[in-house]
């Protein structure tokens, strides 16, 4: 059986791909996601507002004790230096494409355009295959405009463009009035490949201890209907790679993603659950199926069930949106 | 090349590069040669040869120095740098070294030893105290002489083969920064010859060519032996001569040995060492220009003393000499430079070199840094003008005991017009320091000044006060004392302006910078009468500047060192104001630029607001305060708080006459309370009806500032209204009320109590029982409800619960208001030994954070209860406290022993009933020791009616018949390195000592040094690459003796495992050991989350809980008890939360990664060793093999 995917110029042995997670916190974790099958490693993203807050707080905690005591006019030694510079993250990274066969692709969320270009020329040096943006971006100010966030993700885009030669993914949220328009803005912008979509982590409330939880909630299948949806309207309207995201948690998944029209799928929360490890089991899984459907390659699957380029996309996508809201209130709105 | 360098770093800066192996042990105020050695080597730096140095950290001094000699005779170049006891400490190896003609440098700062008290900072009692040992002695007076005869210490040892000490003043020139110039590598090179060095190589040991070396000699040629040396001294004169003018050659500064300066036919002359040359040739100068025909004679060879060069330097018109030298000898004839400038004289005058034999007579000045001033100078000079000078005298202090000082006028100014002099009053967490090390270097680097400044830090660790003294000039500045006149004053923090000595360091004309809070207008109405008064009288301009809100603003915290220091060149006009802001700017982007955009932008912000916010102040003609200065003591102080404790507090201390002191260095305990420091404008703030009076914020509270009572109802009469009180939770007490009273004036506002607190009030999260709350709205009123928790009655320790938490927080610390560190980690272990046993303890403490914050001047914390009992305290030395508290431990048994058998022997006298009782009384609960408290109570009235020399001598042992608890304290310093034997020896005495071992895995009182307690994995001085080697398990190795009870405690991680342990360890009739782990701040991580931070140490298994107790071995039980769980919490999420760990993630991930995982390893094997002995059956351990008593 024939996986070989390619994603934004990069050839990956099959489509399936993991994405930022606390497995690629250490070499050993992307050790064994590469062992475990996957077709190509998304790093845990590199948060340029984090590094500034340690960076902070270190001359904080360094000058704070420093020079108020005559026998210890300090406590660090001088190379005690946490200069902003992801030097963790490159070296790293660094090492993880030294000792793995698949390309692995850094992750970036930036706050100043100095972070975004420094740190991803720094990726690419380091040796990443591509750089995905991670353009976690929620406006808390209600004053912004949506146009404002959408040239946003534009800037960045075009900035890192400009700043590196590696290919360069941007990874989306859904929340724009048109998701479509905003993800053909970026293809023209230079985007190699289009992640759909980005989940925000939105915190849970405790009301028993009236405190704010930091909560992590793994996405569940039922989250990959919005992502299908997006890919299925915009195979093969775009020039840069389609990437799922969220909700694989069986093979079936991602077959219904390639259907769809993704050239590559990622998943954080079935590895996470089940272990770097099942990234075998949902390729076996997806070869079977194919076996079984007489498909010999997954360039045959891609896009079978996406909207046709020269459909009538409004009609399209009523239809079944319309459909699918009446199967799902049958009985409470019959009148509807 | 230019370059501003203090002493320490002019010295390591040479000595670096004529190394290839540095021995070295932290003391201060040498540590910083060696930390930089570290730092350079572990950067990669090199020597001249090409090598990089090894720099080596040793366990002690007396390990360093052995190291050297070691390094020396395989024939390796080496070093060390030290001070004071550590300089003691190497004597043994110093004799041999000299003995066996080795060729080796020692860098000393010169220090006060340790005889009445301790003192760290700088004379040459130290120094004076290796004058035999046979190393030439070398001393530099300035930076400039600190950086010059290093090299011609390094280039003369190998040329003569006789080893130097190359020594400068402590602090003075230690820790001054000076613009000086630096000697380029072709300098040093040239003075440095690679043939001897390779002569110095080729005398090492060698199996190639073997020799033995190191022999016993007997009566036979001992003698003989001793002798062969001679010649080499002989001729290191001449050769230190020849480096220093191989030196003169290259780079124009010349030396002699001797140096004079003054009229060519001076009659009087002051003959000196070290910086207090500088001041005297300053001096001489301004008497000399003034007719008086006086001069100076600097000496810089001490060892071998160069007779015949001193001699020839004063001119034959000299008729009186005063010497003076930088220690004291008790009972000496004179003190060692005195003398030998006597005989040089008294021989050269006999030979016929010197027509006349000059009188002589000599002084000591300036003993533990104390100034020595162009006033003092010129007072000596004054005696020798008297018709019969004092042949001994002092200078610098008014001695009215044994009337040995000189008078001096203290205002003499004789410095240049063109030189800048400005002072600027601090606190050490606002940066003021730091921010003016960087104006020197703007000064001295960019606008090529010669700049000098001089730093003043008090000897407390949180709230401390900071002293700068900058002086800046054209040419360069020979003004080592502080500046007594300043142009400019910075008064950094408003509640400093004070204190006197912020405007009597204002000259007339003054310009005042305040840092202050209220708006312009309202400037002039905050300050009190007396500095009103002084501001009007001195003609001050007077600036000021919001600098604390400008600095929150910026983003910048409580740092207000850019605000200020923007100020300082806006209105000083050192500098051109605009040139001045961009130099700052460009500083702050050097200073920064490597640490993140975020930090810089922050800064410039800084600097851009300042500017509009700086205000001068209009200075009314007249006082309009009516506010006196507050007072610093309470009037019912006892009278020596009253007259010499507050003299010190409010910086006066140098004013108190010798007899104002006491002659064997014992003071009066519990003075802490009387010095109400306000440090924190945060505080705990208690809330009555949320509390569920668990105890857990009094258990944790580092300082002692959060007491409770519980008492009866009709004790409220006469509350103050805001007195807080609620019902006592708890059975047996119906209608008993119950106060939490926080100490807010010396409370640090560290918010460790607020973490203990498990109380969340349901309606407002994250509000607790207790909380911070703003000091100053509740500060009159909680002083009131002071006094009136005061004098609510103590709780009857006989009805306290010592076995919880809860109960000990009604037992009355007897260590409270220390200075240690806000949020101190180790203080709560010594809180509640005072609470436990305070009233029976005797404390041994090695020197270290808890010696200082335990007994350093002016006030101290260790106090006493009600009935005047409390905690015995003394410090003999970091390196032998357990051998200390071992002495301690047999004098009370002997004492002990004695009075049991003139107990016995006035059995009839006394009453047989009352004997057998003191006798056979147990004493373990704390009503038996109540009990036995009144029989010896009993028996001492008894005892009044007897007479005769039993009674006598039962009468001075009595306090013996109480149970002694005999504590050893000490940090890990102390316990893992440098008392690692003694603590060892002790705790296999099987005598019942006591050993509380606070462990913060690094040397905390000298900043951060790695010690055997360090983590694997950790960044700490000399382990900057991260430490390789796992930690000692001291806790195991003292399990191997078998009747040592040993306990590793956390009390942020469970404070009920902590007390079981101490109070386990304390009935033990046997050693004790306790490993207690303490937060610190040279961990790296805010102090408020120390307990979070101890809590992850154990959840990790970094830190397991166990405790072996011998008696539970004896009952037939398995000793071994893990009072932990398994961990739950990798090792790596642990660390994150600390720089010292996070600091190699950073640096070196690969390798923190590497260290991390061996450390998880260690961790993990050592749990399963911990696991098994606690699941092994009794027999599998030994039994106790002492005889019980």
């Amino acid at each position: 059986m024939d996986l070989s995917t390619n994603y934004m110029g990069l050839a990956l042995r099959n489509p399936l791909v993991a994405s930022p997670s606390p497995l690629s916190y250490t070499l050993d974790g992307i050790k064994r996601l590469a062992d475990g099958g996957v077709g190509a490693i998304v790093m845990f993203s590199l948060f340029e507002e984090q590094l500034r807050a340690e960076a902070a707080r270190t001359i904080r905690l360094v000058e704070e004790t420093a020079e108020s005591f005559p026998e210890a006019l300090d406590y660090f030694p001088d190379v005690v230096e946490e200069d902003g510079s992801p030097r963790n993250y490159l070296d790293l990274l660094e090492r993880a494409v030294a000792a793995v066969d698949v390309p692995v692709i850094a992750s970036l969320n930036g706050v100043t355009p100095e972070g975004w270009t420094d740190n991803a020329r720094a990726m690419q040096d380091a040796g990443a295959a591509a750089i995905e943006l991670n353009i976690y971006y929620l406006p808390g100010d209600p004053e912004v405009s949506g146009r404002e966030v959408e040239q946003r993700h534009v800037d960045v885009l075009e900035h890192v463009r400009s700043a590196v030669s590696v290919p360069v993914a941007v990874k989306l949220g859904p929340y724009f009035s048109s998701p479509g328009e905003v993800a053909l803005r970026l293809d023209e912008g230079g985007a190699d490949a289009l992640v759909l979509f980005n989940r925000f982590l939105q915190p849970d409330i405790d009301h028993e201890q009236l405190r704010v939880l930091p909560s992590v909630n793994l996405s569940s299948p039922a989250d990959a209907r919005l992502a299908r949806t997006w890919i299925a309207l915009l195979r093969g309207r775009t020039r840069a790679s389609l990437a799922a995201t969220s909700g694989v948690e069986v093979y079936a998944d991602l077959a219904r993603y390639l259907l769809a029209g993704a050239d590559v799928v990622m998943t954080t929360s079935a590895l996470l659950r089940h272990g770097p490890g099942y990234a075998a089991e949902l390729l076996d899984g997806l070869t079977v199926w194919m076996a079984r459907k007489g498909f010999q390659s997954v360039d045959e699957v891609r896009g079978m069930l996406s909207v046709p380029a020269d459909a009538d996309e409004a009609a399209y996508e009523r239809a079944g949106y319309v459909t699918a809201m009446r199967a799902a209130n049958a009985g409470a709105y019959d009148a509807w | 090349m230019r370059a501003t360098v203090d002493g320490n770093e002019a010295t390591a800066a040479v000595a670096h590069r004529c190394s290839e192996v540095c021995c070295i042990f932290p003391i201060t105020p040498s540590s910083p040669m060696a930390e930089l050695a570290d730092e350079w080597s572990s950067k990669g730096r090199t020597n001249l040869w090409g090598t990089v140095p090894a720099v080596v950290e040793m366990q002690s001094e007396a390990g360093a120095a052995g190291a050297l000699h070691g390094a020396l005779q395989g024939g390796a170049l080496a070093t060390t740098f030290t001070a004071s006891q550590g300089l003691l400490l190497m004597i043994p190896n110093m004799y041999k070294i000299a003995g066996e003609l080795t060729s080796a440098v020692i860098h000393v700062a010169a220090r006060s030893l340790a005889a009445q008290a301790l003192s760290i900072f700088g004379d040459h009692s130290d120094v004076m105290a290796v004058r035999q040992t046979g190393f030439a002695l070398l001393c530099a007076a300035s930076v400039q002489e600190a950086h010059d005869l290093a090299l011609v210490a390094h280039a003369a040892t190998l040329q003569t083969r006789v080893p130097f000490l190359h020594f400068f003043d402590g602090f003075r020139t230690s820790h001054e920064l000076q613009t000086i110039e630096m000697l380029e590598d072709e300098d040093v090179r040239a003075l440095i010859s690679d043939e001897l060095v390779l002569a110095h190589r080729a005398r090492g040991l060698s199996p190639e060519r073997p020799f033995i070396r190191g022999t016993a000699q007997n009566p036979d040629i001992y003698f003989q032996a001793r002798e062969t040396v001679n010649p080499f001294y002989a001729r290191v004169p001449e050769a230190v001569q020849g480096a220093m003018d191989a030196l003169g050659e290259r780079t124009g500064r010349h030396y002699q040995l001797v140096e004079y300066s003054g009229h060519p036919e001076a009659e009087r002359v002051v003959v000196v060492m070290g910086s207090g040359a500088e001041t005297a040739r300053t001096t001489v100068a301004f008497l000399q220009a003034r007719g008086e025909r006086v001069g100076v004679a600097q000496v810089r060879l001490y060892r071998p003393f160069p007779a015949r060069e001193l001699a020839a330097a004063l001119p034959q018109s000299v008729r009186r000499v005063a010497v003076l030298d930088r220690t004291k000898e008790p009972g000496s004839h004179g003190e060692p430079l005195f003398l030998d400038v006597l005989a040089a004289l008294n021989e050269a005058h006999g030979a016929g070199e010197r027509e006349a034999m000059p009188m002589v007579i000599g002084g000591r000045y300036g003993l533990s840094s104390k100034e020595f001033t162009p006033g003092m100078v010129a007072g000596v000079f004054e005696e020798l003008a008297r018709e019969r000078p004092k042949p001994r005298f002092t200078v610098g202090i008014n001695d009215d005991v044994s009337h040995l000082s000189l008078p001096y006028d203290a205002s003499l100014d004789i410095e240049p017009e063109e030189t800048v002099r400005a002072v600027f009053f601090g606190l050490g967490s606002d940066g003021t320091v730091g921010a003016n090390k960087n104006t020197i270097k703007i000064l001295g680097d960019a606008a090529n000044l010669h700049a000098q400044g001089y730093f003043v830090y008090d000897s407390k660790k949180s709230g401390s006060q900071t002293v700068s003294h900058l002086r800046f000039g054209p040419t360069s500045v020979c003004a080592p004392y502080l500046v007594s006149t300043a142009s400019f004053v910075g008064c950094h923090q408003f509640a400093l302006i004070e204190r006197s000595e912020v405007l009597d360091r204002a000259a007339q004309g003054a310009t005042l910078l305040l840092n202050c809070s209220e708006e312009p207008d309202q400037v002039w109405d905050a300050l009190s009468r007396p500095v009103q008064e002084k501001i009007l009288a001195k003609d001050i301009k007077l600036y000021a500047i919001d600098a604390g809100r400008i600095a929150r603003e910026a983003g910048l915290g409580r740092r207000t060192n850019t605000v200020l220091q923007t100020c300082f060149f806006a209105i000083s006009g050192v500098l051109e104001r605009d040139r001045a802001i961009e130099a700052i700017k460009a500083s702050i982007k050097k200073t920064y630029g490597k640490r993140g955009a975020e930090v810089v932008e922050r800064n410039i912000e800084a600097v851009d607001r300042s500017l509009a916010a700086l205000h001068q102040i209009d200075v009314p003609d007249q006082v309009s305060s009516r506010r006196e200065a507050p007072e610093l003591v309470p009037a019912d102080a006892p009278e020596f708080v009253r007259t010499v404790t507050a003299a010190m507090m409010a910086g006066h201390g140098d004013q108190l006459p010798v007899s104002a002191l006491p002659v064997d260095g014992t003071y009066p305990s519990g003075t802490t309370k009387y010095e109400k420091r306000r440090i924190s404008d945060f505080v705990a703030v208690w809330d009555s009806e949320l509390c569920i009076q668990c105890g857990n914020c009094s258990f944790v509270c580092p300082h002692s500032v959060i007491r409770s009572r519980y008492y009866g109802p009709d004790r409220l009469e006469g509350a103050p209204d805001d007195f807080r009180s609620a019902p006592l939770e708890g059975a047996g007490l119906p209608d008993a009320r119950f106060t939490l009273q926080v100490y807010v004036e010396d409370c640090t506002g560290c918010g460790l109590c607020v973490e203990a607190c498990p109380v969340t009030a349901a309606n407002e999260p994250g509000r607790k029982a207790i909380n911070l709350g703003d000091l100053q709205p509740v500060l009159a009123s909680e002083r009131e409800n002071i006094a009136f928790f005061e004098q609510l009655p103590s709780n009857d320790r006989t009805r306290v619960d010592f076995g919880t938490v809860r109960g000990t927080q009604f037992l009355d610390p007897l260590f409270e208001f220390s200075g240690a560190c806000a949020g101190c980690g180790e203080t709560p272990y010594l809180k509640l030994l005072s609470q436990l046993f305070g009233d029976r303890l005797t404390v041994a403490n090695a020197t270290g954070c808890s010696s200082i914050y335990g007994g350093n001047q002016p006030t101290t914390p260790w106090t006493v209860n009600a009935d005047g009992h409390g905690p015995a305290w003394s410090n003999s030395l970091f390196e032998d406290n357990a051998e200390f508290g071992l002495g301690l431990r047999l004098a009370a048994d002997r004492h002990t022993e004695l009075a049991r058998r003139r107990l016995q022997e006035l059995r009839d006298d006394v009453g047989a009933e009352l004997v057998d009782d003191i006798l056979s009384a147990p004493q373990v609960r704390e009503s038996e020791l109540r009990a036995q408290r009144e029989r010896v109570a009993a028996l001492a009235s008894r005892l009044d009616e007897l007479d005769g020399p039993a009674v006598e001598d039962l009468r001075s042992v009595l306090d013996h018949l109480i149970r002694r608890s005999v504590w050893i304290v000490g940090g890990d310093g102390w316990a893992y390195d440098i008392g690692s034997g003694g603590l060892d020896h002790v705790l296999a005495s099987g005598k019942n000592i006591n050993v509380l071992v606070m462990d913060t895995e690094v040397y905390s009182n000298t900043g951060g040094q790695m010690s055997k307690a360090t983590p694997l994995g950790a960044v700490a001085k000399f382990a900057a690459a991260g430490k390789t080697v796992p930690t000692k398990d001291l806790a195991l190795q003292a399990i191997a003796y078998a009747d040592v009870y040993v306990a590793r405690v956390a009390f942020g991680a469970d404070p009920q495992q902590t007390l079981r342990a101490v109070r386990e360890a304390e009935a033990y009739e046997g050693p004790s050991l306790i490993i207690a782990y303490s937060h610190c701040v040279a961990h790296g991580y805010d102090m408020r989350e120390g307990l979070s931070q101890q809590y992850a140490a154990v959840a990790s298994g970094h830190w397991p809980l166990i405790r072996y107790d011998p008696v539970v071995r004896a009952a037939g039980e398995n000793p071994f008890l893990l009072d932990s769980s398994r961990p739950r919490m990798s090792l790596a999420n642990y660390r994150k939360g600390e720089l010292r760990f996070r600091a190699l993630a950073a640096a070196e991930p690969t390798e923190a990664e590497r260290l991390v995982g061996l450390a998880q390893q260690v961790v993990e094997q050592r749990w399963r060793v911990y696991e098994d002995m606690a699941t092994r059956g009794a027999g599998e351990f030994p039994s106790n093999p002492r005889r019980p008593s």
